[in-house]
């Protein structure tokens, strides 16, 4: 099971090369496939110059913030007067997001030579790649192949023989959506509970352990392997829609599809025929909302689909957000209010509790919700909710509070009948209230 | 919190050594918590609070700290469980496709009465878990280590024949 799909002719396959290949799991498969040369021309080129290489290149967070991963590394001290740490964020546990889950599946060794060359970039010599616990596959892959980079000398006391140190290991994490933001997922290395940190001070300035720390994503620390070996001019050239959003991109496509899984596409594909095309409805099945960048995005009607060009400025042009790339599908049978309930509770669930708005916000949103869908609510509700969705927005110190409010809100502003219609009885009770 | 006497101490032997080997990646102690709790986790099945105090021990850390992170984190269980502990994930795009009829065949299988529960045998443990992260292979369930994707209400009973 999990055995990804063959390549649909519209994919640009970079990162996904190699998934469904199990000898690139190894070492040796992975040098055989041209493995650890990008590590090797980095550790020969001065930090800097690794930076101003994926600056060059365009390269954005593929976490779901989209920021530039070249000038985050550059707001890293450049003087080193106490240790740097890089965390690579493979929390990943965003409803409908599960690319890093196959990347450290299948490509091992490109996450650790992604994250080898990050450290060189950034002058750190301990790194972290944080896992969450129930990844458990993921976990004893990537461990296996840090013992074998060991073995191998690529980390360790002198790496790959440039007389650095490198140090990486894999940290497991216990449960706790929460800890895929990036502060928080610093406390929990630090043996803390999960709970977001204000900023300022930011991470490249005080970071895990109170040192200068860079935290990037799976996916955007195995872009650099590329970025390195076949040049930023090349990564700039794959943009379909504009210059600001480039490169390649892994959509997880899930929920109403015939075909679910991983497709990887150039910045600006549209939207419409990796659902149409590749990922396909169910037969017989129209198409009613998409949220494009996982859950925490808003939800777009179908004409908003349709005219979805799949980059960071794309996304934000039919009101929503690229996020971190995971499509959630929703055909017509979708009752949008129960689902918008469903979201909801993920994130009462998740909230750390540390915000008012959010630890109170979330659970309200969801009794709301709840009371609309046993029959019980008054048209008041839907306007309580929108009040509510603005009091959680911009409020709090991370934007768990914000990504709870934007689907409910966007589905109430899009598909209201459907709300009305719990609300006078025109529908019969989806549940019962305990 | 005191620790009685029939407590059975996780590091010792094997275990401080791996605990050791752990400290090492860390600049702190504290760092090793959640390592340390997955290490009890294994030898005890829970974490209980005799164990946290150990832990505390160990890591020159409070009692009532290493509580406040354990309770924060929800794999770490805080009661004991039954000998294979089933988790569900029923989060949107699983539910989209139909992960409650699988959490019901679970249910019924196991004999749990309800999400939470232990089966009277002392087998399994069923509970709902939010996103596991394998939303394009539904529904994902994890069994104890195990990761299976694409279960299907079908074939519960069979899925369980694997787990005496």
């Amino acid at each position: 099971m999990g055995f990804p799909h063959k390549p649909h002719p519209k994919e640009t396959v970079v990162l996904s090369q190699y998934f469904g290949d199990p000898e690139a799991r190894s070492y040796a498969g992975w040098v055989k496939r041209g493995g650890y040369t990008a590590l090797k021309t980095a550790l020969g080129m001065p930090p800097a110059g690794v930076t101003d290489l994926v600056k060059e290149s365009g390269l954005r967070g593929r976490g779901g913030a989209g920021f530039p991963t070249g000038m985050k590394w550059s707001f890293m001290p450049k003087q080193k007067t106490k240790p740097h740490y890089l965390c690579c964020n493979a929390d990943e546990s965003e409803p409908g997001t599960f690319k890093d889950r196959e990347i450290m599946r299948w490509t091992p060794h490109a996450l650790i030579e992604g994250c080898a060359i990050a450290m060189h970039a950034i002058q750190a010599e301990v790194g972290y790649i944080y896992i969450r616990g129930e990844f458990t596959e993921p976990i004893r892959i990537m461990q296996a192949a840090l013992d074998e980079a060991y073995k191998e000398r690529v980390l360790g006391p002198n790496a790959l023989g440039s007389g650095k140190p490198l140090d990486l290991y894999v940290h497991r994490g216990a449960g706790a959506y929460i800890c895929g933001e990036e502060t928080a997922l610093m406390n929990s290395i630090e043996g803390k509970r999960g709970n977001p940190r204000i900023r300022p001070p930011f991470p490249a300035q005080v970071g895990v352990f109170g040192m200068p720390t860079t935290v990037n994503n799976v996916e955007t620390i195995t872009a650099v392997v590329h970025i390195v070996n076949r040049g930023p001019a090349w990564y700039k050239g794959l943009a379909l829609g504009n210059p600001k959003s480039t490169g390649t991109k892994l959509f997880s496509v899930c929920g109403h599809v015939a075909r679910p899984g991983n497709y990887e596409v150039t910045a600006g594909f549209p939207l419409r025929d990796l659902i149409y095309d590749m990922a396909g409805l169910r037969p017989g099945r129209t198409l009613k909302a998409v949220q494009p960048g996982g859950s925490s995005v808003p939800i777009i009607n179908r004409e908003e689909a349709e005219a979805c060009l799949l980059d960071y400025e794309g996304c934000v042009a039919v009101n929503t957000m690229l996020g971190s790339g995971g499509l959630i599908v929703y055909d017509d049978t979708a009752d949008m209010v129960y689902q918008v309930m469903r979201l909801a509770k993920f994130y009462a669930h998740e909230s750390c509790a540390q915000c008012t708005q959010c630890r109170e916000g979330t659970g309200w949103t969801v009794r709301i919700l709840e009371r609309i869908l046993a029959g019980k609510g008054k048209m008041e509700d839907l306007a309580l909710l929108e009040d509510l969705g603005e009091q959680m927005t911009g409020k709090t110190i991370c934007v768990l509070s914000d990504s709870c409010a934007a689907p409910v809100v966007s589905a109430m502003q899009r598909f209201r009948p459907e709300f009305e219609a719990y609300i006078t009885g025109a529908r019969k009770p989806a549940l019962a209230l305990a | 919190m005191k620790t009685t006497g029939a407590y059975q101490p996780v590091f010792t032997g094997p275990r401080r050594a791996q605990l050791d080997a752990l400290l090492a990646r860390y600049p702190t102690k504290r760092a090793a918590l959640l390592p340390a709790l997955w290490l009890v986790q294994d030898a005890h099945g829970w974490v209980s609070d005799e164990s946290m105090v150990e832990v505390a021990d160990t890591l020159g850390l409070t009692p009532a700290y290493v509580k406040g992170v354990v309770t924060f984190y929800t794999m770490y269980h805080q009661h004991p469980v039954g000998r294979h502990f089933i988790q569900i994930c029923t989060t949107t795009p699983c539910n989209l496709c139909g992960a409650e009829g699988v959490v019901e065949a679970f249910l019924k299988h196991t004999g749990c009465t309800e999400l939470g529960a232990t089966s009277p045998d002392g087998r399994f443990t069923v509970v709902e878990v939010e996103c596991l992260g394998a939303c394009g292979f539904v529904t994902p369930v994890l069994v104890d280590e195990d990761f299976v994707e694409g279960v299907t209400a079908e074939q519960v009973p069979e899925l369980l024949r694997r787990y005496p």
